[in-house]
């Protein structure tokens, strides 16, 4: 490490740490993603179709998710409608 | 038995290659017949790194098609005893490898080798899927940087659930991360992820840390594994990993920033 650097990691806040804590939450969405249905982004798509008919909404606005619950599973449909 | 361990990583240019070269050489060095595949069809790159490019001739698509026997495709390590090197394809057909014609080839190593070390290519798609779905255990390279970092956790999530073992319900691949590229003084400066903070967002187990070294690409540039030069931090943060991988206690060594001389450091001096 140079002077230079020595005097700009002083400075700055610590990039590594704003690293990791960004890395934790995308890993842990995406850990939550992966055990789902394969069918499910299909099905987002044709959910968000029929609502479009209706309301005006975007792609973010719809979500979808799986729960397992012991022996049943729950679907989840999340839609945020304009105000 | 015959142990098939994938040397596997999401994303590119983070030393799979390196690490397949140097820990299927470790292997062999400590009198386990080993062979090293290289899965990376179309960018063959191991026989570079293994220092035997001028001696291929056959490759793995040619021994799965039938056009080459096993025997004539396989390349014998001029170094290390008890070493060969199955080089990849250089055609541009991805479905080159088929799952039979891989799982016919694999059986047959088997009944040769202690160790068959696959170097997988890039990507999470069907290349990385073929060289890990065969799998007992998994060595994920990982660089201390967010993208290699997540790249590693979606492989260990297709390893959980799309290779053979998955599959057929059997007991899980055996996992194993692998620090690369690692640079203390970064990290003592808050630049760099450390490797307890990429052990913690993976959770699985350490099997080695690798810094970062100019005797890497020293290495690279002659065709001898880097765990060869025994002078070398690299070759000998190599050599711990493949005694863990072998179930010997090893202290982890070079984490920490090696003590420079004030002015060395003030003049920003340091070898890599
Ligand atoms: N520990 C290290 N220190 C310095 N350079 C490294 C190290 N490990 C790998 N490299 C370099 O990184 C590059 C990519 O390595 P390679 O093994 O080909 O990666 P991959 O097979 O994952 O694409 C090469 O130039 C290699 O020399
Ligand atoms: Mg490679």
């Amino acid at each position: 490490m140079s002077l230079l650097d020595y005097f700009r990691s002083k400075q700055s806040p610590r990039s590594a740490s704003t690293a990791k804590e960004r890395l934790q939450v995308i890993v842990a969405h995406e850990r939550g993603q992966r055990n789902q249905p394969d069918y499910l982004p299909r099905m987002q798509q044709e959910i968000l179709e029929v609502i479009r008919k209706y309301v005006p909404v975007e792609q973010d606005d719809v979500h979808v998710q799986v729960d397992e619950n012991g022996n049943c599973s729950v679907l989840e449909l999340n839609v945020t409608l304009p105000g | 038995m015959a142990r098939i361990i994938v040397v596997t990583s999401g994303k590119g240019g983070v030393g799979k290659t390196t690490s397949s070269a140097a820990i299927g050489t470790g292997l062999a060095q400590r009198g386990h017949s080993t062979v090293i595949i290289d899965f990376d069809v179309g960018l063959r790159n191991l026989d570079l790194i293994m220092g035997c490019e001028r001696r291929v001739v056959y490759d793995f698509v040619n021994v799965i098609n039938g056009e080459a026997t096993l025997n004539q495709a396989l390349i014998k390590d001029k170094r290390t005893e008890g070493l060969f090197i199955l080089p990849a394809s250089q055609t541009r057909d991805k479905d080159a490898l088929t799952e039979e014609g891989v799982s016919k080839v694999l059986e047959e190593l088997k009944e040769r080798f202690d160790y068959i070390v696959c170097d997988s290519p890039a990507g999470i798609e069907k290349g990385a899927q073929m060289a890990l779905y065969f799998a007992d255990e998994a060595i994920v390279v990982t660089n201390p940087e967010v993208s290699s970092v997540r790249d590693s956790d979606r492989i260990l999530g297709i390893l959980q659930s799309k290779s053979l073992r998955a599959r057929e319900g059997q007991e899980p691949v055996k996992e194993h991360l692998l620090v690369t590229r690692y640079n203390p003084a970064r990290v003592s400066a808050g630049e760099m992820l450390s490797v307890a903070d990429v052990e913690e967002i993976l959770a699985i187990p350490l099997l080695g840390v690798i810094p970062e070294s100019q005797d890497v690409l020293k290495a690279s540039n002659q065709g001898e594994p880097v765990i060869l030069n025994a002078d070398a931090q690299a070759g000998q943060a190599y050599s711990d990993a493949v005694d863990r991988l072998l179930g010997e206690d090893r202290a982890h060594r070079f984490l920490d920033e090696q003590k420079q001389g004030f002015l060395k450091r003030l003049l920003g001096g340091g070898r890599g």
